[in-house]
């Protein structure tokens, strides 16, 4: 009797075991599935509410699940962990650490599962920052970064200028938060040492350039101007005010900002303008152009328009815009149209653009034909 | 059939309540609190709670029963977007949920991808971010559905930050997303999250949140949006246009609704009484003696309230939109003010609390205390308490 209750106590534990684990994959899937404008959400609805029941040994697995998730799957998913989380306090720590370990999994439900080990052993999860300087979560890699320069600084601090700069430097190759790059710039250079952010960002400084078109109430930015039919360097067009040709445009500006008003001088205002660059690519790969503008602009990567925005001087920041593209190997043009609008406010004068190509992580990805950095750009700038 | 029906309606009973703060500027959207008792005298004592908050933000707060709402955001690049209930009672903090931003994140350093104040039906907090990203959680934090607007329409965005705030009324969810390119305000149905209707809308940055009008039109309610180009009205239930005002108005402080008229920031404040057979409303009045700067005007005691920046405020007559009175207070002022009983509430930039007595000729200052906390964000008023949250933190002021 006694057996029989216990395997009767097996086999309802085993069936519920069963029952969980494809509940959770199934919810998962369904998660996985949402789309834009609401699609999927009814379903994604009752899958969350089945998903949340499982314990927290399921972390991991829905962890996993943001592989590959596109952005709203991704939440969708975040949310279930961070619900299941607060409610079971007792974590799978070891799987966790497994997951964390990882690193061909998805560097923010990496980034998740450590804050989970945090929440639970904050000094097991300080034990593993050190080893995280080249994550590929840039939030990991963050923590690793600022852990590096406060050696740094401990070091300088007692006059240890050489270990210092050996500290700033590691760090400085680690870095990717544009706040952090400016500190160790700053530290680097207290120290005597040169740093050469345009590379290490990997700002593209050599274009060139043509202009003005006109952009009369705002008519320019839909209007195509014969750039954008064919990129013909030795091509002379009608502008705005008189003939104009491409010309060539160096920056020599620390964070790669290209400006336009320094190829026209003097304050034009309702124009268009476009600058084109070549970048040879070692191999075909998918990329990130990150752009800073604060004018409204087109994208175009070997004559495909990327992205373009009309909106004018409401700010910018360097990786404003995150564009994805597809690099060919060899040569790969970059065109960009940029338009100024009518506004004559001192903070309207901006007419310019930074645009760097890396990986998803931030890191510079260098052009085969990548020229030195420039000392001096076109008319001193 | 009928123990549902007792079962549905006590659970009702248990969510919304008529002391609740259930979206920007209260659950009546015009910023007064009905039957509420404040203090109207300040002293340390007042300060009940005070709790740091895991990220930035200037959204105001909300309030359903015993529960306080508010969001926030951090990280290097300002992408964790924070949903946070507390407990009134003692601050303690009840679920956080988390979520990543899909939009883009940047704005002006002084505002925050926290920017937009949350709402609530009473069972559902609808909770949206300068990203876009709009969620929908129970008030047990469960989420219900989730939306990336960026994700859905990739121009929509502000590169000095998205504040304006959505509203719900009915089963829609208005969600403004008004900005110089992909410019839209959205019903949203509450219930699925999918598009009741999307209206195109001046290309123009909007800070200004939706009014609801109750039954104005065939029994119909409507929603007031307000833009650069004046005030169009549109049925809540399908978006289609019903009567527009093209003066102009404001695009950072809001329409302001008592006793059926708009007090629309146009041209200082106009005040419009909408017609019963839907054609363009009445104008009753129109001063340029009462400017609203960022902070949106209030109704009190038979007077149309402003505040400019730097802290001058202006008691316009009701009827008549005759400037009455003005009072200095210490400014500067990004805040809309809150009002119960016969006092207004203000809240400066650098975290001074004053009340104004607005019943005392030209007004009179009755309490003050500092929180020496940045505040940009309008307080919210329920069962007897304040709630303000500053960039970091979020308090409590009661008797």
């Amino acid at each position: 009797m006694k057996h029989r209750l216990l395997a009767g106590l097996a086999t309802i534990s085993l069936g519920a075991f069963c029952w969980a684990a494809p509940s959770v994959s199934s919810s998962l899937k369904t998660l996985r599935a949402v789309g834009p404008e609401g699609q999927g959400n009814a379903a994604a609805a009752k899958a969350w509410k089945q998903l949340i029941k499982a314990d927290a040994t399921a972390l991991p697995e829905i962890l996993a699940a943001m592989d590959g998730a596109n952005p709203l799957a991704a939440n969708w998913l975040r949310s279930a962990v961070d619900t299941i989380a607060a409610r079971d306090k007792k974590l799978p720590l070891k799987a966790l650490q497994k997951f964390l370990a990882n690193k061909k999994q998805n560097p923010r439900a990496r980034r998740l599962a450590f804050e989970l080990i945090q929440r639970v052993e904050p000094d097991t999860a300080a034990k593993l920052i050190p080893a995280m300087l080249n994550d590929p979560s840039v939030e990991l890699r963050r923590d690793a970064v600022e852990r590096v320069i406060d050696q740094g600084l401990d070091l300088k601090k007692i006059k240890k200028d050489g270990p210092a700069k050996e500290q700033f430097r590691k760090a400085l190759d680690a870095a990717r938060d544009i706040d952090q790059i400016k500190t160790i710039t700053t530290q680097l250079r207290q120290l005597k040492e040169e740093v050469d952010l345009p590379r290490h960002f990997g700002f593209l400084m050599h274009w060139r350039v043509i202009g003005p078109f006109d952009n009369t109430k705002h008519a320019g930015f839909a209007k195509v101007f014969p750039p954008e039919k064919a990129v013909k360097l030795d091509a002379i067009y009608a502008g705005k005010a008189g003939k104009v040709q491409w010309s060539q445009f160096v920056t020599a500006d620390e964070y790669g900002k290209v400006d336009i008003n320094q190829a026209y001088p003097g304050l034009i205002k309702e124009v268009t303008a476009y600058a084109y660059t070549t970048y040879d690519a070692p191999a075909a790969r998918a990329v990130e152009l990150r752009l800073g503008c604060k004018n409204a602009y087109k994208v175009w990567v070997n004559g495909r328009l990327i992205f373009g925005r009309d909106e004018y001087h409401r700010g910018t920041r360097i990786d404003h815009y995150q564009l994805k593209a597809n690099f060919k190997k060899g040569r790969n043009t970059i065109l960009i149209k940029l338009c100024q609008n009518h506004q004559t406010e001192s903070w309207t004068k901006e007419w310019e653009f930074q645009l760097r190509v890396c990986d998803p992580t931030g890191t510079a990805l260098h052009a085969t034909n990548r020229p030195p950095t420039p000392k001096q750009g076109t008319n001193n700038n | 059939m009928k123990t549902t029906q007792l079962l549905i309606t006590l659970a009702l009973a248990a969510t919304a309540q008529a002391g609740d703060w259930l979206q920007f500027r209260g659950s009546n959207g015009n910023g007064v609190a009905e039957n509420e008792t404040l203090p109207i005298n300040l002293s340390a004592d007042n300060l009940k709670w005070s709790v740091k908050l895991p990220g930035r933000g200037l959204s105001g707060a909300i309030v359903v029963g015993d529960r306080v709402f508010v969001t926030c955001s951090n990280g290097a690049r300002q992408d964790r977007l924070h949903v946070v209930c507390l407990n009134a009672k003692d601050g303690s903090i009840r679920w956080h949920r988390q979520f990543w931003a899909t939009g883009r994140t940047m704005c002006h350093p002084k505002t925050s991808v926290a920017g937009p104040t949350p709402c609530s039906d009473g069972e559902y907090i609808y909770a949206n971010f300068s990203s876009n990203d709009l969620v929908c959680l129970d008030l047990d934090g469960n989420l219900q559905w989730l939306r990336g607007l960026t994700h859905d329409y990739a121009n929509v965005s502000n590169s000095l930050g998205m504040a304006a705030s959505l509203v719900v009324a009915g089963g829609t969810l208005v969600v403004p997303v008004e900005n110089d390119s992909e410019s839209y305000t959205i019903g949203i149905d509450k219930i699925t999250g999918r598009n009741l209707w999307r209206l195109n809308r001046p290309k123009s940055a909007n800070w200004t949140t939706p009014t609801i009008l109750e039954g104005v039109f065939k029994g119909r309610d409507l929603v007031a949006l307000q833009s650069s180009k004046g005030v169009v009205a549109v049925d809540l239930r399908t978006g289609d246009k019903v009567w527009n005002f093209g003066n102009g108005a404001s695009t950072t402080s809001s329409t302001c609704v008592f006793d059926g008229v708009l007090y629309v920031p146009s041209r200082g404040i106009t005040a419009l009484r909408p017609r019963s057979d839907g054609k363009t409303p009445d104008e009753i009045w129109q001063s340029g003696r009462l400017q609203p700067s960022t902070a949106s005007p209030i109704v009190l005691d038979g007077h149309v309230f402003t505040i400019n920046r730097a802290g001058v405020l202006t008691a316009g007559n009701l009827a008549t939109g005759e400037r009455e009175w003005q009072l200095r207070l210490k400014g500067p002022f990004s805040s809309t003010p809150a009002a119960a009983g016969k006092h207004l509430y203000f809240f400066n930039e650098k975290g001074l609390m004053q009340i104004v007595d607005v019943t005392v000729k030209e007004g009179e200052i009755t309490g003050k205390l500092d929180l020496d906390d940045q505040i940009l964000a309008t307080p919210a008023v329920a069962n007897g308490a304040i709630y303000v949250r500053s960039n970091t933190k979020i308090y409590k002021v009661a008797k």
